[in-house]
């Protein structure tokens, strides 16, 4: 009898795994026909010599890694774009995550701490979090706009007498970067600090406690008991935030209309991807320089899973 | 003793005020940094060209309506057909990604079948891999299938969405006992039936945040549309933006070109003010565990 049950038992359970597939299929058929399979068609590519010249169509040839070698082959005056551009990329991405992080992190802080009291909390969290919804184009066409040598940021330093000759903000590499960092920042900042609020509030009070009684003062807390229990959720927000750099495109497409202006200073990789799929159609090349960046988000990508996967044991 | 011990604590009392004081100044910073700029777009989008081109003001003028009625009604950039377009887009695949996520998480939460673990570890292994990745493949796809200048390309890849599916997997593993499933089947409702009709309703909250999320971010997208979409009237308001950017400057009246920018991103900043405080208990909820 008993053994009976059991077996029943078992043959439901498989006659609902059944529904199991079913209820996943949609999501893994879309997968492979939106993802995987445009993702092997990249791959394949990169050994195609395969793109439009003029009104001529060269290939699809096989030629192998050439693709790869012409990539990291030095032009006439000996840069390696794709180096060129990955460092730009690194740069930019430096400039706005390292203060986004860290401002982050203290902002966290105040508005946990129960000391502090800080009021207004909700207002506080509702501004800096706003920026992050904001479509990121539109965004730079505004910052476009406000520091252009006509807009209101050169006619308020004009007015104010600060300068005497309207500043040509888009002509340096400083001020281009540093507005693409700026708008990097106030994009990503407010929600950085609302994850991180969410880790230090799953930090057990008693410890924060512990250490008050025992005499530490707010700076031994945060380096004793904050900041390694943070460590794991601060880890994963900045793989996600390099992740999302490597992705940097809208912001300096925009501000730059595409050019990463002055002298391709602020020409990221997506967006030399961005050339060679749209504007010249060679798909080799495209797919090659898609391959090295795929290849970097798996290796970082892998760091977020496992520090995901950890959390959940 | 007692005398040190008041004056220790007055110190304190000093301390924390000063700190205070430093915190606040620093938050108000803060929130003018991401302020202004859209304060300064929302001032200038009242003001004629003529006064735009006059000088710097911080005070609202009364061209509102006229800067609207030329933006909307702007022979090269159709900004109506543009919000149109986005809105189908953000909307439809905004739809499908938080049901098929929620199903899909259903699958994988509910019931048990070999492969059960397997699909979970795939799922989070390729929540961050960006788009831009397999762009070359997908732009060859849809040009093969005759689906650029087609919205198909844009909508039908929300159902495989790991980020909402991996938030809804963490809402059901908090708010939802097996037992409801159980009682279900023996009330004989079929499977199908039990997730849409007893299941969805109590996904209610994370299905409306991941609603706005997913809404949000089709809407804001740039990079895919660009390549895929070059008919006029096929186009979203990203690609009107950048080009607006594109165009010929200095023969532009800018009181448009600000109106231009706030009604891109107004639709979305209305949503916020609206919604704001779910939305910001929505960044926690599906990511990490505190």
């Amino acid at each position: 009898m008993k053994q009976l049950s059991a077996h029943k038992s078992k043959s439901k359970g498989v006659s609902y795994a059944k529904w199991g597939y079913i209820f996943i299929a949609p999501f893994f058929i879309t997968y492979a026909i939106f993802t995987l399979f445009p993702q092997m068609l990249t791959i394949y590519n990169s050994f195609f010599e395969n793109y439009r010249s003029g009104l001529k169509q060269v290939g699809p040839n096989f030629v192998g890694l050439e693709n790869y070698i012409t990539l990291f082959t030095p032009d006439k005056n000996g840069t390696i774009d794709i180096l060129k551009y990955a460092g730009n990329t690194v740069v930019l991405w430096i400039g706005g995550a390292i203060p986004q992080i860290v401002i982050a992190l203290l902002l966290a802080i105040f508005f946990t701490s129960y000391r502090l009291k800080i009021r207004g909390q909700q207002f506080f969290k509702t501004v800096i979090y706003m920026p992050n919804l904001i479509m990121a184009s539109a965004f730079s066409m505004l910052f476009y706009t406000l520091f252009s040598p006509v807009g209101p940021v050169n006619q308020a330093l004009l007015e104010w007498g600060v300068l005497e000759a309207s500043f040509d903000f888009f002509a340096h590499k400083v001020s281009v970067r540093g507005m693409i960092m700026l708008m990097n920042f106030l994009l990503w900042f407010g929600n950085t600090t609302i994850l991180l609020m969410a880790g230090i509030m799953g930090i057990e009070q008693d410890l924060f406690d512990a250490a008050q009684i025992d005499g530490a003062n707010s700076v031994k807390v945060f380096f004793k008991v904050t900041l390694p229990l943070l460590m794991p959720i601060l880890v994963y927000t900045i793989i996600t935030a390099m992740i999302g750099g490597l992705q940097m495109f809208d912001v300096p497409q925009v501000l730059t209309n595409g050019g990463g202006t002055p002298n391709r200073t602020s020409m990221t990789l997506i967006m030399f991807l961005n050339n060679y799929l749209k504007t010249s159609k060679n798909y080799g090349m495209a797919g090659a320089i898609s391959v090295i960046i795929f290849i970097i988000t798996g290796i970082l990508s892998l760091v977020v899973y496992r520090s995901l996967t950890k959390q959940d044991n | 003793m007692a005398t040190t011990n008041t004056s220790d604590s007055r110190k304190a009392k000093l301390m924390m005020q000063i700190s205070q004081i430093v915190v606040y100044a620093i938050l108000i910073f803060l929130s003018f940094m991401c302020l202004f700029s859209f304060y300064m777009l929302i001032v200038n989008s009242t003001r004629s060209n003529a006064d735009l081109q006059g000088g710097f003001r911080l005070v609202f003028s009364d061209q509102f309506f006229v800067n609207l009625k030329n933006a909307w009604t702007d022979a090269s950039i159709d900004i109506p057909r543009g919000m149109f377009n986005s809105f189908v887009i953000a909307a439809s695949s905004a739809v499908l990604s938080t049901y098929f996520s929620a199903l899909t998480a259903y699958g994988i939460h509910a019931y048990r079948f070999k492969l059960k673990k397997a699909a979970f570890t795939f799922i989070m292994a390729i929540m961050v891999i960006p788009n831009q990745v397999y762009a070359v493949g997908f732009y060859q796809m849809c040009i093969k299938l005759g689906w650029t200048n087609s919205f198909v390309p844009l909508i039908l890849p929300g159902i495989a969405a790991p980020v909402v599916f991996f938030y809804m997997k963490q809402y059901m593993e908090s708010v939802l006992p097996m037992e409801i499933v159980d009682a279900a089947r023996v009330d004989g409702s079929g499977e199908f039936y039990t997730f849409n009709r007893i299941i969805l309703p109590m996904l209610k909250p994370a299905l409306a945040v991941q609603l706005i999320f997913s809404f949000v971010q089709s809407w804001n997208n740039y990079f895919l549309p660009a390549l895929l979409l070059d008919k006029a009237e096929m186009k979203t308001v990203p690609i009107m933006i950048a080009q607006l950017r594109a165009a010929d400057y200095s023969k532009f009246d800018m009181g448009k070109v600000y109106m231009f920018i706030l009604l891109a991103i107004l639709p979305v900043l209305v949503v916020y003010i609206c919604l704001s405080k779910y939305i910001i208990k929505g960044v926690t909820a599906g990511s990490v565990k505190g």
